[in-house]
């Protein structure tokens, strides 16, 4: 394996969480709900799939998992701001909180114990292709997961009824409710799809990213995720470009490193964050994109007159 | 098809007075009560474990100066979120600005040793305190130049902050005759911020603590300023209308958070720690998030939530010892306990109402 592709296959590495949990924010956020608990559900899903994998013995065992942690944790959040409708910002901060917490109580157990790897799947002649058949087509079932989740929320959202149904909620969540949309179960839906996305990015974290557990392993994944979908301003397709923008800069502090220039690591390890905030400020500049795409109803609670 | 059993909310016509005294403690009742199936499911006696929790560090006079340690830097940097909260700003990155108002503030100490003089302290604490404001600055400038979203970018500092801390600590500022140790000299004399009682370590944080408490108090229920706070958070159009503008406050409260994280980080290494670390901070920035709801962002109920956050970072302490029960209890606590909060709030906009269909042919028939 050349080296280009060895870096070309570390950024799919690192971009392949990213992906998917920013896709599920982002059908959570264009129902109108802001959950900035992402960091908290993927860090369920991690020690969620860690651990049913190690128990089992089998890695996909694993990432159901994973996937159904993360939608259960997040069901709390739905209860919370849906149900009794609580401030979003600062539900999802107590959503981060507590998964943080849980996760490193029942992750203690698992401390220095060897993982379950989850292999990668090759497909025949595909995976033949020079470059990109290595790349692409000799992966892990998540990465193929974030590349259907890639296409299907797109049509989910902008090709199908309950797409449209979706993006009304979120746009205007009263002349929904007027339109006998249930505003409230089709928010719970859409947290939860959020929710089964991040726990599936968090498996990824501990299934394939490495296979060990480790406290805080997520390191504000969830949060940069969260900034992926202000990127994106809301569009499936530019996820996507974000994703694996983020990625080739979170590789290529190793990559740097490797090449042997001089600089602390500390300072490398910053670069995604720093990334991310002028990421931010780049695309928050042109205010009137901005407002343009913002799901109207973001961040607020609704209580249906009677 | 009727739903078989639903919660449906009703809008008060006014917050009710009842339950913005009472909410903060039905949420203490029910994380203690679901702490307390913790327990069971971990293997302890619940009262037992309870008992260790939150009763006996309030025994002893040590741990009640290690309380007045934890609860001091929890206040300082609560009663500043609070004014963030109030107006609107979401500053959730006073964990970077805690840390970042530690390394300030330990500049004089660490890279002039030798000048120790009654003037090191109050230019140490200045120091704090600028270092913070700097930090909590960049959030509130990039939202009001860029509508940069502060949540994520103050909490992108944090990492970044705690990233500097330790490459400083293990580079540039590690003892030279510290044997390699990741750690900065150890701070003398007049560099330490000193203990109040005899009786214990408990240090002029706690004082500080207490006076800004007092300060925030008038400042929200006496000032203009204050009342500016709120009316731009409450009502952001009727605050237009009264000439206030939201960007000058936005950068207000933020260096004001900054300045008091900043404030609360340099006091706990200058008087806990007296030397630089890796890692300063057990938390404090994050868990002064939920002290300041527990506190409902009232300086008085702040003073009070934080001693209860204290007491829960002192109680993992002790469970960890006597019970064998990993320390990690505690940050499922506190998260389970701004959840409660949270919850209980609602009680205060909401009427809560609870339908059975069944009630409801009964009645209709």
């Amino acid at each position: 394996m050349g080296f280009i592709e060895a870096v070309l296959l570390t950024i799919v590495t690192a971009a392949t969480p990213l992906l998917i949990a920013a896709l599920g924010e982002l059908v959570t956020e264009r129902s109108g709900v802001l959950n900035l608990g992402v960091e908290g559900m993927m860090i369920m899903g991690a020690i969620a799939g860690f651990a049913f994998a190690l128990m089992s013995g089998n890695p996909y065992v694993g990432v159901i998992a994973g996937v159904g942690f993360g939608a259960l944790f997040s069901l709390l959040f739905a209860f919370l701001t849906v149900t009794l409708v609580t401030n979003q910002v600062a539900t999802g901060l107590a959503l981060t909180i507590l998964g943080l917490g849980i996760s490193g109580l029942w992750g203690e157990a698992f401390v220095g114990v060897p993982g379950v790897k989850l292999l990668p799947i090759e497909i025949p002649l595909l995976s033949e292709i020079p470059l990109i058949g290595k790349l692409l087509f000799a992966q892990d079932i998540i990465f193929y997961c974030s590349i259907v989740l890639l296409f299907g929320v797109s049509c989910f959202l902008f090709k199908s009824r309950m797409g449209l149904t979706l993006r009304a909620v979120g746009d205007n969540h009263t002349s929904a409710h007027a339109l006998g949309i249930s505003v409230s179960r089709v928010r719970y839906l859409a947290v939860m799809f959020g929710g089964a996305c991040s726990g599936l990015a968090g498996a990824y974290m501990s299934l394939v990213y490495t296979t060990q557990w480790i406290e805080n392993m997520t390191a504000g994944r969830g949060w940069i995720a969260l900034a992926l979908v202000v990127f994106a301003s809301w569009r499936p397709n530019r996820v996507l470009i974000g994703a694996y923008l983020f990625g080739a800069v979170g590789i290529a502090q190793l990559h740097i490193q490797a090449l042997g220039f001089k600089i602390p690591s500390q300072f490398l390890s910053a670069l995604p964050y720093l990334a991310t905030i002028i990421v931010l400020v780049i695309i928050s500049r042109n205010r009137r994109l901005t407002i343009i795409n913002t799901p109207a109803s973001l961040g607020k609670g609704f209580v249906p007159d009677r | 098809m009727s739903p078989k059993f639903s919660i449906r909310l009703e809008k008060r016509d006014q917050l009710s007075s009842f339950f913005s005294i009472v909410s903060p403690f039905i949420a203490l009742l029910m994380t203690v009560a679901l702490g307390a199936v913790l327990f069971a499911f971990l293997g302890k006696n619940p009262a037992e474990a309870l008992y260790v929790y939150f009763i006996e560090p309030l025994t002893e006079t040590w741990s009640l100066h290690e309380l007045a340690i934890k609860a001091a830097p929890l206040i300082l940097i609560a009663v500043g979120l609070s004014l963030c909260f109030r107006s609107g700003n979401w500053n959730i990155g006073a964990e970077g600005q805690f840390v970042m108002g530690g390394v300030a503030g330990s500049m004089l100490p660490i890279v002039f040793p030798t000048f120790d003089s009654f003037l090191v302290l109050p230019l140490m604490l200045i120091c704090g305190i600028v270092g913070g404001m700097a930090w909590a600055s960049i959030p509130a400038i990039l939202k009001n130049r860029f509508g940069a979203n502060e949540i994520l970018t103050s909490l992108m500092l944090v990492y970044v902050a705690e990233l500097f801390l330790d490459w400083i600590v293990r580079g540039p500022w590690r003892n030279p005759q510290g044997f390699n140790f990741p750690e900065s000299r150890g701070f003398t004399e007049w560099q330490i911020l000193p203990e109040m009682l005899a009786s214990g370590r408990m240090h002029y944080g706690a004082l500080i603590a207490v006076l800004v408490v007092l300060a925030a108090w008038v400042m929200l229920s006496k000032t203009l300023k204050g009342f500016e706070i709120s009316v731009v958070g409450q009502a952001p159009r009727a605050g237009r209308f009264a000439g206030f503008d939201p960007k000058k406050t936005t950068l207000f409260v933020f260096l004001v958070s900054g300045g008091l994280a900043g404030l609360a980080g340099i006091a706990e290494v200058s008087g806990a720690i007296q030397q630089l670390r890796p890692s300063i901070s057990p938390g404090y920035g994050f868990t002064a998030i939920i002290v300041a709801f527990l506190g409902r962002l009232n300086p008085l109920g702040i003073f009070a939530a934080a001693i209860i956050l204290a007491l829960s970072y002192l109680g993992g302490e002790a469970a960890q010892v006597s019970l064998n029960v990993s320390d990690k209890v505690t940050s499922v606590f506190q998260g389970m306990l701004l959840f409660f909060v949270l919850a209980a709030d609602t009680l205060i906009h909401h009427r809560i109402k609870f339908s059975r269909p069944v009630m409801k042919t009964v009645m209709g028939a």
